[in-house]
């Protein structure tokens, strides 16, 4: 049966508005004056989520005037590729899973461009970031909006340009300049899987378009094939650069170079979740390959617990927040490896409210501290900053997973799908995870805003709070993070569940396409004991930080005195870094330098164009012997030359 | 009597005196003189036809090739008058400079 396709004009404006807006910055920024700078490109992000928000309510309607389950909202601008085979259109489909990230990040990016124009009102080229910004709004939608593999890959590829662009913003700064450069060329080698991994679905399915290759990939790949997990595998190559997994995760922390509000937005609330969207965008083709759905699963698990852990000792305020936006990407990598699709989207839309609200508040505090990001140097400023005070605290709760915070509703459908799917490893591992970000992020609130003020006299009578535009976007995130959670409440808990059904129709284990064996039946005191424990665990984690860092302050220096090794191992960050330096970026750079270039480059490259001119110039000097001056010679050759000819034509 | 055939013998030969001579002579107003009898040759075999064929076309172009050779032994011998004036021979092998 035919997936029913509605026709909705306006539903290009959603990704074109912010193209529009970024173009109209790029060209006449520098003219306009700067204060309708930002309210343009907020503008511009308003239409978008307007837009998707009706297109939203048009598909509730659908649905429920019985319309068919997986019926959705498409429109097609033109045909974009057309060669051989190869069929490709530039169109935009809203259906039940585009239609929620069309929602998150518009809505998402609309709150963060607001917070913007507080953030940068005093940058100077103010208009270079609101274009970049706005159009890496416009790639993110496209992404999440395209109706094929190809033109996610555009837009796939579009964010990466513009997270380089912005990790890069101050490029006067070489480090800054370097960090845009590594997030690059990390998100590259994801990519080059990705873009294997599309060409193999075309050669095996004949197809680009979504659609097409859920109807197509259980017909023609077998369950558990090579092929199918070949694909699997490389798509996950793919969602390891871009949304930051063990081994590609490198280039994340490195990113909070760029400005705040950009943390927020793209490499915390949008852009690093893509691969998630991806993975459960394709699930047909990973629920074909269980081999690499263990793979998803583990890799998600293990960056979990092992950025959680390196989260445990940075002092600066953005790192913290960046190693464990890793280790809840790890959470939704967990969830969407054993199977649970419509959890590991629902962790992706609470994490970007609260994750982008951390940010936010973080980067209220970064002003307040004229610049200074280590929370080394902070302390106390809960009566100086009250709402960015406020607003940290109920986003801390959230991501510690307290109830009734949307965070505890998603983590917790999270671990209770990998409990339930009989996963029980890494269950545990997860839950382990849950109390060491209880520790992390009460230790970064306690140092931040608890205690007494460690800052410098000079900047410590300065500090005061934002300004109400940069304010009100915490606040509003703040009432998402608490209420986000209402959407997806367990039947174990009296609710619905409304995320999951809402969801079901797009996911081939669900909708009956892919029928998987339920896992085990369990009652639901088992599941309320989990519940129990993930939130005393949760708990523990926000004692031992009270107890470290309030309680008894000198407790957490002893132990690092204790324990020489482990804390340098963690404050070192595994030496990841070095290692990737030593063993993968120093053996490049040598061959590039004293083979690549030394002998193929200046050697062959170099000596064919060489070899042309001088072989050139050789035949020249053989050849100008022929001119002699003598005028005699000439005739001779002249009159040989007829007497050729009329012995052709004559003979 | 004489008729196209020996007309055409008569151009031959005379062509081919032209060419040896423009070959073999070193002297350049020999070989311009060389280059004289070549198109008057070929003027001869010109007129043979027309006489022949009874046409007038032939006869025009002949015409036309004597305006021609009036015009080039104008600009030739100015040529050579210079080029003897500044070397003080009209030898071809000692004007061979115009080359590479």
């Amino acid at each position: 049966m035919e997936p029913l396709a509605q026709n909705y004009q306006l539903l290009r404006w959603i990704v074109l508005a912010p193209l529009a807006g970024s173009a109209a910055i790029a060209l006449f920024g520098s003219r306009l004056p700067r204060r309708l700078i930002g309210p343009l490109a907020c503008g511009a992000v308003g239409v978008s989520f307007v837009i998707g928000v009706a297109g939203f309510v048009k598909l509730k309607a659908l649905y429920s005037q019985g319309g068919q389950e997986d019926a959705f909202l498409a429109d097609t601008l033109y045909r974009w590729i057309s060669v051989g085979g190869l069929t490709a259109d530039a169109a935009f489909v809203l259906d039940r899973l585009s239609a929620v990230m069309v929602l998150v990040v518009s809505g998402v990016s609309f709150v963060i461009h607001v917070y913007s124009i507080g953030y940068m009102a005093h940058d100077k080229s103010n208009w270079r970031y609101f274009s970049y910004l706005n159009l890496f709004v416009f790639f993110m939608l496209l992404l999440v909006s395209a109706d094929n593999i190809g033109l996610m890959f555009v837009g796939w590829e579009g964010v990466g340009l513009c997270s380089y662009l912005l990790i890069g913003f101050w490029f006067e700064d070489r480090e800054k300049a370097t960090a845009g450069k590594k997030a690059f060329i990390l998100n590259r080698i994801g990519d080059f899987g990705f873009l294997l991994a599309i060409i193999l679905i075309f050669t095996q399915l004949g197809t680009l378009d979504f659609y097409g290759i859920a109807e197509q990939a259980p017909r023609v790949l077998e369950p558990g094939s090579v092929l199918a997990t070949a694909i699997a595998l490389l798509l996950f190559m793919g969602a390891t650069g871009k949304s930051a997994q063990i081994p590609l995760y490198v280039w994340l922390p490195d990113a909070m170079a760029g400005p705040t509000p950009v943390s927020a937005l793209i490499h915390a609330a949008t852009m690093v979740t893509a691969g998630v969207y991806m993975i459960v965008r394709l699930n047909v083709l990973y629920l074909l390959a269980p081999f690499a759905m263990g793979v998803v699963a583990i890799v998600g698990v293990l960056t979990a617990i092992y950025a959680a852990s390196i989260g445990l000792v940075q002092n600066d305020i953005k790192k913290v927040l960046a190693y464990s936006t890793i280790s809840q990407l790890g959470y939704m990598f967990l969830a969407v490896g054993v199977g649970a699709f419509s959890a590991g989207i629902f962790h992706l839309m609470t994490h970007a409210f609260f994750k982008a609200l951390l940010f936010l508040g973080a980067g209220c505090v970064i002003h307040a501290m004229r610049g200074d990001q280590d929370i080394r140097n902070m302390g106390g400023l809960r009566e100086k900053l009250p709402v960015s005070y406020w607003t940290f605290l109920i986003a801390t709760l959230t991501i510690a997973g307290f109830p009734p915070l949307s965070g505890f509703f998603s983590k917790d459908d999270i671990l209770w799908q990998a409990f339930s799917q009989g996963h029980w490893l890494l269950w545990f591992v997860a839950f382990a995870a849950a109390g060491l970000t209880g520790f992390y992020m009460f230790r970064l609130l306690f140092l931040t805003f608890w205690g007494t003020c460690r800052a410098e006299e000079k900047v410590r009578s300065k500090i005061h709070e934002s300004p109400l535009v940069m304010t009100l976007p915490l606040v509003i995130l703040a009432v998402l993070s608490v209420v986000g959670g209402i959407v997806g409440i367990p039947e174990a808990l009296g609710g619905s569940n409304d995320f999951h059904h809402w969801l079901a129709p797009m996911l081939a284990n669900e909708n009956g396409t892919l029928p998987v064996e339920p896992g085990r039946h369990f009652p639901h005191w088992v599941e309320y004991l989990l519940i129990v424990l993930s939130v005393a665990v949760a708990l523990c984690g926000v004692f031992t930080a009270w107890w470290f860092y309030i309680r008894k302050p000198e407790t957490a220096r002893n132990l690092a005195e204790r324990m020489p090794i482990s804390y340098q191992l963690l404050s070192n960050k595994y030496y990841i870094d070095e290692i990737y330096h030593i063993f993968i970026v120093q053996p490049i750079r040598l061959i590039s330098t004293y083979i690549l270039w030394k002998i193929f480059d200046v050697g062959v490259i170099d000596g064919l164009v060489n070899l042309t001119g001088r072989s050139v110039r050789g035949l020249g000097r053989v050849a100008a012997r022929l001119q002699t001056g003598y005028a005699q010679a000439y005739a001779v050759t002249f009159i040989l030359g007829v007497a050729l000819v009329l012995g052709a034509l004559l003979w | 009597m004489i008729g196209l055939e020996q007309l055409l013998i008569l151009s031959a030969i005379l062509f081919i005196i032209g060419v040896a001579g423009f070959i073999t002579r070193r002297n350049v107003i020999i070989m311009f003189m060389s280059v004289e009898l070549m198109l008057n040759a070929a003027n001869v075999a010109l007129v043979g036809f027309a006489y022949h064929f009874a046409r007038m076309d032939a006869q025009l172009i002949a015409l036309f090739v004597m305006a021609l050779a009036a015009a080039e032994v104008a600009v030739g011998l100015a040529i050579i008058v210079t080029v003897f004036r500044n070397r003080e021979t009209v030898n071809v092998d000692d004007l061979n400079i115009l080359k590479w």
